[in-house]
């Protein structure tokens, strides 16, 4: 029997380890990207969510200008935290469409009352039915637009201060 | 009368921190009325992961998210689509990893399919030793 292959089973061993070892000190990776970016936004009509605001159809996400389709819910802790900052996209005048996930109306229009309202449109997908056919897995999530209804973008989780100029950056891209 | 009242107060207590207000989606937890159908239904269920809970499959899951799913894997089917339009339309919007039935023929999952022929095809090679009749017996 040739020498070296006695230290076989110790290399296989190093191997088994290195792997193991790996796997365990790598963080948890728990983000599902949408497979839908560059693609066009699925056909869909979604009814008003609240009074104040119309429903939301996909024809309302082509019309030549770069949109944000947010999805919240008055239930998600994390919207309340990006609030502030969809309300500065707004008045930095970017369009903000949204997808309300499994709400009721009351508490849509109790949670715009208190955070605020940044959107021009908002549709209410009680089943996610919305939600999963542009392959998203949560809330918060935003998307960008451009003008023909592709998706360009898809930012996952609440958006912080640091994000905006990345998102106003990305919306004057998709001009 | 105060007692009895705070006696009704209790037993009407409602989870106060519920993810959301509303009723699940209509064939969340509903079967289908056609056995067929249903059963087709179930099986894709138990392949298909929950965008939540992850280690879960939608079956499995209390998660409003695959109540979700649930019920839109239960309408399409109903509707007349097969089990794997259903399972390629997710796989369309979530990659492979909503699936638990890994293909064969891709970059990323080959390795699961071959690497136990691989195992196997080298644990009877360093076997095949011991299956010989030592030398100098007989």
């Amino acid at each position: 029997m040739k020498r070296w292959l006695l230290w076989l089973p110790l290399v296989l061993f190093g191997l088994f380890f290195a792997a193991v070892a790996v796997g365990l000190m790598m963080p948890k990776d728990n983000v599902i990207e949408s497979k839908m970016v560059g693609k066009p936004m699925p056909a869909f009509a979604l009814p008003a969510a609240v009074e104040q605001r119309p429903g939301l159809s996909s024809t309302d996400l082509s019309r030549g200008k770069p949109t944000l389709l947010n999805i919240f819910a008055s239930w998600c802790v994390p919207c309340i935290a990006e609030a502030p900052q969809l309300m500065a996209l707004q008045r930095a005048g970017v369009e903000i469409n949204a997808i309300a996930s499994r709400d009721t109306p009351e508490d849509i229009a109790l949670f715009l009352n208190r955070w605020g309202n940044p959107y021009s449109r908002i549709g209410t997908d009680t089943t996610s039915k919305v939600q999963l056919a542009v392959g998203s897995s949560g809330v918060p999530e935003t998307f960008v637009i451009d003008g023909n209804g592709i998706i360009v973008h898809q930012h996952i989780g609440d958006i912080r201060q640091e994000d905006i100029a990345k998102l106003l950056e990305l919306l004057e891209q998709a001009k | 009368m105060r007692h009895f009242l705070s006696l009704l107060l209790l037993s009407l207590a409602v989870p106060v921190a519920a993810q959301t207000g509303l009723p699940p989606a209509p064939y969340a937890d509903r079967q289908l009325d056609d056995p067929r159908q249903e059963a087709a239904a179930r099986d894709l269920m138990e392949e298909l992961r929950c965008l939540k809970c992850q280690s879960q499959s939608i079956a499995d899951s209390n998660a409003p998210m695959a109540g979700d799913m649930r019920s839109q894997v239960r309408e399409r089917i109903a509707a007349g689509e097969t089990p794997e339009q259903v399972r390629s339309w997710l796989i369309e919007r979530y990659g492979n990893w909503v699936s638990y039935d890994p293909p064969i023929a891709s970059a990323v999952t080959w390795p699961l399919w071959i690497a136990p022929i691989i195992l196997l095809l080298a644990a009877l090679w360093l076997a095949r030793g011991r299956f010989r009749k030592p030398k100098g017996s007989e």
